[in-house]
């Protein structure tokens, strides 16, 4: 399946309709730059993505974008920690290996001495009617076009 | 010369806190200054003196450690280095209780002030699509009374530093179960110098990094149950005043 990101940028990726559970427990915590490219990303975050941490520093937040997630949902998370606030959310998130994982998601923006330094995300596990509610809402959303 | 103040987040057994008297004395030679050590038993209390400007140095818990460095100008000095707060939801072992997914509406859940391990609690429990709106919260002043809040049948789950818990006699242990326990290991607690003693932060960090390496520090690290030093620097601080700032809601 070809995706199409916000930028224009595509890429072909193989998606598996199948989730990886969520381990109890665990926090996947990353940090990016304030364009969304990734400096941090901790075991949690490399064990559920299926990436190497080599791959995932260096790569843009986006390419864990799974097509059946909304571009709406993405502008709003952008419009928000852009203004300087925190954003949550509920994310379905594509692995390396096509499968996919839910999460239950926070960014901040990093402020250092007045200025953006860059973002801080941590996800978390979320509840099963938390997912089934987002999974039918997003469906009305028009997914699997740009995200 | 008036003494410097150092307390502790009371959130440790007293068998934990006796190491925090001999550092004190330990720091207080290495200094070349007076330095008081002083406990609290509750929160509240510690927190009523941390805004009264009373407390110098203080090993904090990484939520009170937030609001230190951002609103009362405290400096990160040191964190330990062989350990990261983590919370424990544990469960009489007779417990119907499976796991988180298993818990229902009105869970009654004993949990003590420190509140890291009390957000971390909750976080925890947030699968099974519970909060504080629609769980039965009883306080305790301390990780024993949790564990006697289970095992009396006063309450269901219980939240615990994981270190209190393990610092629990075997016997109360062996009468619960772990249903869940936090895999963060990037949250924990840190020595923070407050506005006061900065200038001292130099040669704390010289002393502190170094006392692993000589006899009579390793025997002190060993009384706080603490295998050596980390230096904290700001980023390192901030960074982990973000983390917790995503866990607030």
């Amino acid at each position: 399946m070809l995706i199409t990101y916000h930028d224009s940028t595509s890429r072909e990726v193989e998606i598996i309709d199948q989730e990886v559970p969520y381990p109890d427990g665990k926090l996947i915590v990353s940090r990016t730059t304030p364009s969304g490219v990734i400096t941090h990303a901790n075991q949690a975050f490399i064990d559920m993505s299926g990436y190497s941490l080599h791959e995932l520093i260096g790569m843009n937040h986006s390419i864990l974008r799974h097509p059946d997630m909304p571009a709406k949902a993405f502008k709003d998370l952008w419009d928000t920690i852009q203004s300087g606030r925190k954003w949550h959310g509920y994310v379905k998130n594509l692995r390396k290996d096509g499968a996919y994982y839910w999460v239950k998601a926070t960014v901040i923006p990093n402020i250092r001495n007045g200025e953006l330094m860059g973002y801080t995300s941590v996800r978390r596990k979320p509840s099963r009617s938390k997912v089934d509610s987002c999974t039918e809402l997003y469906a009305t959303m028009h997914p699997g076009r740009q995200i | 010369m008036s003494a410097y103040t150092l307390s502790v987040s009371p959130d440790f057994s007293p068998e934990h806190l006796s190491g925090w008297f001999i550092f004190n004395t330990w720091l207080q030679r290495q200094l070349e200054t007076s330095l008081h050590l002083e406990l609290y038993d509750d929160f509240d209390s510690q927190r009523r003196d941390i805004q009264l400007d009373k407390i110098d140095l203080i090993y904090a818990n990484p939520f009170d450690a937030a609001m230190l460095v951002r609103e009362k100008g405290f400096k990160a000095v040191v964190r330990p280095s062989n350990t990261s707060d983590e919370t424990i939801i544990a469960v009489p072992k007779a417990s119907l209780f499976k796991s988180i997914d298993d818990l229902t509406e009105g869970t009654i859940i004993a949990t003590t002030h420190d509140p890291d391990v009390h957000m971390m609690g909750m976080i925890m429990i947030e699968p099974a699509d519970l909060d504080s709106s629609n769980v039965v919260i009883v306080p305790a002043h301390s990780y024993v009374i949790v564990a006697k809040r289970l095992l009396n049948g006063q309450a269901d789950i219980g939240f615990f530093l994981k270190e209190a818990f393990l610092d629990l006699s075997d016997l109360i242990r062996s009468q619960m179960r772990v249903l869940v326990e936090s895999q963060i290991g990037v949250i924990h607690h840190t020595l923070l110098a407050g506005p006061g003693i900065q200038h001292l932060i130099p040669t704390i960090s010289e002393r502190l990094l170094a006392m692993q390496n000589e006899p009579k520090g390793r025997a002190v690290l060993d009384s706080m149950q603490i295998s050596g030093w980390i230096r904290m620097n700001q980023e390192d601080t901030e960074f982990m005043i973000d983390l917790i700032d995503t866990l607030i809601d």
